[in-house]
């Protein structure tokens, strides 16, 4: 193994690092607002936005994300949608994170005990302050684990925009086996860079569900 | 127009699912003050009754009148809300398993919606919760999380929860079911001492011993009917119906 090579593109790799962390957190939020929405779509009294609700699962679910991107950067320019590739990854994630977010938000919201509602309701509080003081505050705390895998999954998919040439760090790792050959050290780098990103959020993610957790 | 000139009134209840009738044409009365306990069977629809006087449950058909005004007025859904949510102010309920916030505190379980409703300076607000919690004896885990309450602890709370709100008439679906035994007299107390201080209460309830001792009226109910209705040392002594008999029986025979 080529451990000087290794060190030598390392800085190199760190700045792709820092674009996936960049995407990751943009896709992250782009999810969040997605899922936010399409969770209460799902959770309307209205029928039509509990449809759209579903589609949105369905489709965003239903296909695969490359495909969703391929779509969005190669034949957005077709319908007029003009985007650079990095604009293209971080809208192509965000609204595939946000079709999981979706469910992981609505499941956490649904297996809150009804007689919360009903308790809250009985006292005199709206439908809507029921849910923002009585049945948020429970489901939120049950969301962040959940979403934690989420999050995990969608920094894993950022290296799907490798595909679409956003020099993040799976495509910095290609790019780098073209002038070097190592296939085995590029790959084993960029690997352990993701990792680290992961680790590193898993244990935030962990620190936060102790932290909202009642005691 | 319509004479009001009691109460609580339940004019004609009835409630289907579907095809399954659960209340059969029921009218109820309550006066200031009074306190009526619904007993019978499981699945004989005293949840439902009691669920359809703050609207809870919706009727099928009949109306709820509470004080002179009509709870399940037809209105539109913005003006029913606000209509309903004002009604429901006035009525307190209190459930067989608590559902007490499990993300607040016995103090902020009871001065949340005092609080959001009513526009309580925060000062008031912690008056008015020792004062409730004081009045159920949970002054002393006032800052407690209802996790490290017992099953007695956490129902006390949710009373006093619900007299926060000064309820006119105050429901009770089995408030005591969910217990265990040992815990089932503490929150009796509670219910007594609200009984002594004349609130208007309707109870449901599997204690038989219990109603007798505070309510003024007893009504028997299976499958969906009132069955029989009356005073307890009627109803309880001297039944007049062979359901209430069989009833009381097989409900008594544990006590006796
Ligand atoms: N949401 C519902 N859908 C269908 N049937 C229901 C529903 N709620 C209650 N029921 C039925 O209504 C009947 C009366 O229920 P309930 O009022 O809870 O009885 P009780 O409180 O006397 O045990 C039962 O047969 C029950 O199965
Ligand atoms: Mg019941």
């Amino acid at each position: 193994m080529d451990f000087d090579l290794m060190l030598r593109v390392y800085p190199f790799f760190l700045d792709a690092a820092w674009v996936t962390i960049q995407l990751s957190v943009l896709t992250a939020l782009l999810g969040l607002t997605c899922g936010t929405l399409g969770a209460s779509a799902r959770l309307s009294r209205f029928a039509l936005l509990r449809f759209l609700g579903a589609a949105y699962v369905s489709v965003f679910r239903g296909t695969p994300a490359l495909i969703q991107l391929f779509i969005l950067y190669f034949g957005g320019p077709q319908i007029g949608i003009q985007l650079d590739a990095f604009e293209a990854g971080v809208i192509g994630l965000g609204i595939n994170a946000g079709a999981y977010m979706t469910e992981t938000i609505r499941g956490a919201i649904i297996s809150i005990d009804k007689g919360q509602r009903e308790a809250a309701r009985t006292l005199g509080l709206s439908q809507w302050q029921a849910t923002y003081n009585v049945i948020l505050p429970q489901a939120a705390r049950l969301m962040v684990r959940p979403l934690g895998v989420n999050l995990n999954m969608l920094i894993k998919a950022t290296a799907l925009v490798a595909a679409i040439s956003v020099v993040e760090l799976t495509y910095t790792a290609q790019r780098y086996i073209g002038s070097t050959y190592k296939p085995f050290e590029m790959f084993l780098l960029a690997g352990l860079l993701y990792m680290i990103i992961i680790y590193a959020t898993g244990r935030a993610v962990t620190w936060l569900d102790r932290k909202v957790q009642i005691t | 127009m319509t004479d009001q000139s009691h109460f609580v009134e339940i004019r004609h209840a009835q409630k289907s699912y579907g095809t399954l009738e659960v209340l059969k044409d029921i009218s109820l009365n309550v006066e200031r003050g009074q306190i009526v306990a619904i007993i019978g069977p499981s699945g004989s629809g005293k949840s439902t009754l009691l669920r359809a006087v703050n609207d809870l449950d919706s009727l099928t058909g009949g109306e709820v009148w509470l004080d002179g005004v009509q709870v399940n007025k037809d209105l539109p859904h913005r003006q029913y809300e606000k209509h309903i949510n004002a009604m429901r102010q006035d009525i307190g309920m209190v459930f067989q398993h608590f559902n007490l916030f499990p993300h607040l505190t016995a103090r902020e379980n009871v001065v949340m919606a005092p609080k959001m409703l009513k526009g309580l300076s925060k000062e008031d607000a912690n008056k008015l919760a020792e004062e409730q919690l004081e009045k159920v004896g949970m002054l002393d885990r006032i800052d407690y999380y209802p996790s490290r309450l017992s099953g007695g602890q956490k129902q006390r709370v949710a009373i006093a929860r619900a007299l926060a709100m000064k309820p006119k008439l105050m429901l009770f679906d089995e408030a005591t079911s969910a217990l265990d035994p040992e815990l089932v007299d503490e929150v009796n107390m509670v219910m007594k001492k609200l009984a002594e201080e004349h609130m208007t209460m309707i109870i449901v309830t599997h204690e038989m011993d219990f109603a007798a001792s505070v309510c003024d009226r007893v009504l028997f109910m299976d499958q969906g009917v009132v069955v029989e209705e009356g005073p307890p040392e009627i109803v309880f002594k001297n039944p007049t119906k062979d359901r209430t008999r069989e009833f009381l029986r097989k409900h008594l025979a544990g006590a006796a």
